[in-house]
């Protein structure tokens, strides 16, 4: 029986949270069309965006380069060589790129999020938002959410370009490719659909990843120890989101 | 003739869980009175003074702001409900991520058509009343517990709301400071002639700033009386907490 309820409570645990997400959900989307402050979307743009690019830019790098390592050791077993740019390319821009992005972005901004409304919630800041009559999800989430929406897909721009030079350098400069095939081949079997669908779904993580710090920031409970529970749920809740949304979003529209 | 009711509670029930903090409690408080209710720790204060702006709802019973039911109002009048308080929180509750002049101006932005010179002057004019003049540009995290609280103090006026609430003004700090706060809530009193309501467990407190003095003992409100009458009543819950003895107190031990 201890084992049915403990299961049973950790059910009701992930509807009832399940809920709120949409609740809040709800109330951000209405809250995107009443007006809001263009310096706080802007400074929030600056944070997520801006101060992930380095890291964006490093992931990005080493992934199209390890793609490179990979698959030429795979592909020079039956001599396809020459489409190692393309299998670099297609992975980095359908599914490589967005996913590691988002997954970066819910590491860095994700968590900062959690943890700045997380300790605005236990230091009564956000009951100080509600006593002046300011509503706090319309104040706090909306500029950071539709600041992630905005910024990780021009992430993943960036991403989609590192990614493939990452590759270029590592197939040219170490595994000898000739440079002017892999970079024909790179781009002549690319689609437009290619880079949309990444950037569809770049778009849909960033707001599942600034959704959900916002959340696990506001439902904090407990202070300093709560900050630090919601920080660590943001991170695990977000990548989770993501990489479930990532499946669905591939199998269902893609 | 008898001063119109400002905020009156009525069977007010909040419950957390299985603790009940609230349990039908009533209060009225008239214009211009300043009221302040003792307690223990843990007995729900904070919870009660929460229910006054609206940032708890109640279980059951009423909240009547002027005679309007804070609860039964649509959210645009619950706003302008609670636009009539100026809550000060009990660490001050400053958002961090703005300046002490951005601090003060906030509810001036919020709630009032001012223009940004004319803020720019309340601003200054309300840091005068609680002492700190000049300051505008610190950060809070520059600012003594004291000092944060002050400017919780000049926010929560700056609007010119027509109740006042005090969380705990002193709690935590030494005799000298609490002192100071003392003065600058009494001075405030007799500037801006206030309905105003504190919260403490600090007798000292009560007596300097108080018109009635009322007692909150497991969710309803015991005593309700003015100073010297609360001083020397012989109500064994009031004389227990009067003198600081723990075992006139039926159940000081739980």
């Amino acid at each position: 029986m201890a084992v049915l309820e403990f299961f049973g409570r950790l059910l009701l645990g992930f509807l009832e949270g399940l809920g709120r997400f949409f609740v809040l959900l709800g109330q951000t989307l209405r809250g995107v069309f009443r007006p809001w402050d263009l310096r706080a979307l802007a400074a929030q743009m600056i944070r997520v965006g801006i101060d992930s690019v380095p890291v964006v830019f490093l992931t990005a790098f080493f992934t199209g380069g390890v793609m490179a390592l990979q698959t030429y050791t795979g592909f020079a077993r039956f001599n396809a060589e020459g489409f190692v740019g393309s299998v670099v390319a297609l992975s980095m821009l359908r599914e490589l790129s967005p996913v590691l992005t988002g997954l970066m972005v819910t590491g860095r901004a994700g968590s900062a999020m959690a943890a700045e409304i997380g300790s605005m919630r236990v230091t009564e800041q956000i009951d100080a938002l509600v006593a002046f009559a300011t509503d706090p999800v319309h104040y706090l989430f909306v500029p950071r959410v539709l600041a992630a929406i905005l910024v990780v897909p021009m992430l993943v721009v960036i991403g989609n370009a590192t990614g493939i030079a990452g590759g270029y350098v590592i197939a040219v400069r170490i595994l000898g490719a000739n440079p002017v095939v892999y970079l024909s081949n790179s781009f002549q079997y690319l689609e437009a659909n290619d880079l949309w669908s990444g950037l569809i779904k770049a778009a849909v993580f960033g707001s599942l990843l600034s959704l959900i710090g916002c959340q696990q920031g506001f439902d904090t409970r407990g202070g300093a120890e709560g900050v630090g529970r919601s920080t660590t749920s943001a991170v695990v809740l977000g990548s989770l989101a993501i990489l479930i949304a990532d499946f669905f979003l591939t199998k269902v529209l893609f | 003739m008898a001063e119109p009711v400002r905020v009156r509670l009525s069977g007010l029930k909040k419950a957390f869980g299985p603790k009940k903090v609230l349990d039908g409690l009533d209060l009225t408080i008239e214009k211009g009175t300043s009221i302040v209710i003792l307690g223990r720790s843990g007995m729900g204060k904070s919870v009660l003074l929460k229910h006054m702006v609206g940032l708890l709802s109640p279980d059951a019973g009423k909240v009547e702001i002027d005679g309007e039911d804070l609860w039964k109002s649509p959210s645009g009048k619950r706003n302008n409900l609670r636009s009539r308080f100026g809550m000060a929180f009990q660490e001050g509750a400053l958002f961090d991520s703005m300046n002490v002049g951005e601090n003060i101006a906030f509810p001036l932005r919020r709630l009032t058509k001012l223009k940004p010179a004319d803020i720019k002057k309340r601003v200054a004019e309300c840091l005068e009343l609680v002492h700190l003049p000049g300051i505008e540009s610190k950060l809070p995290s520059e600012l003594s517990g004291g000092m944060r609280r002050r400017v919780g103090f000049a926010r929560a006026i700056a609007h010119q709301p027509e109740i006042l609430l005090f969380d705990e003004p002193t709690t935590g700090l030494d005799p000298i400071m609490t002192d100071a706060l003392v003065r600058v809530i009494d001075e405030l009193k007799r500037r801006l002639d206030p309905t105003m309501v504190t919260i403490t467990h600090d007798l000292k407190v009560a007596f300097s700033i108080a018109d009635r003095v009322a007692l909150l003992n497991n969710g309803r409100i015991v005593a309700d009386l003015p100073p010297r009458e609360f001083e020397s009543s012989r109500d064994p819950l009031v004389a227990a907490f009067v003198r600081g003895d723990s075992q006139l107190d039926p159940d000081a031990v739980d």
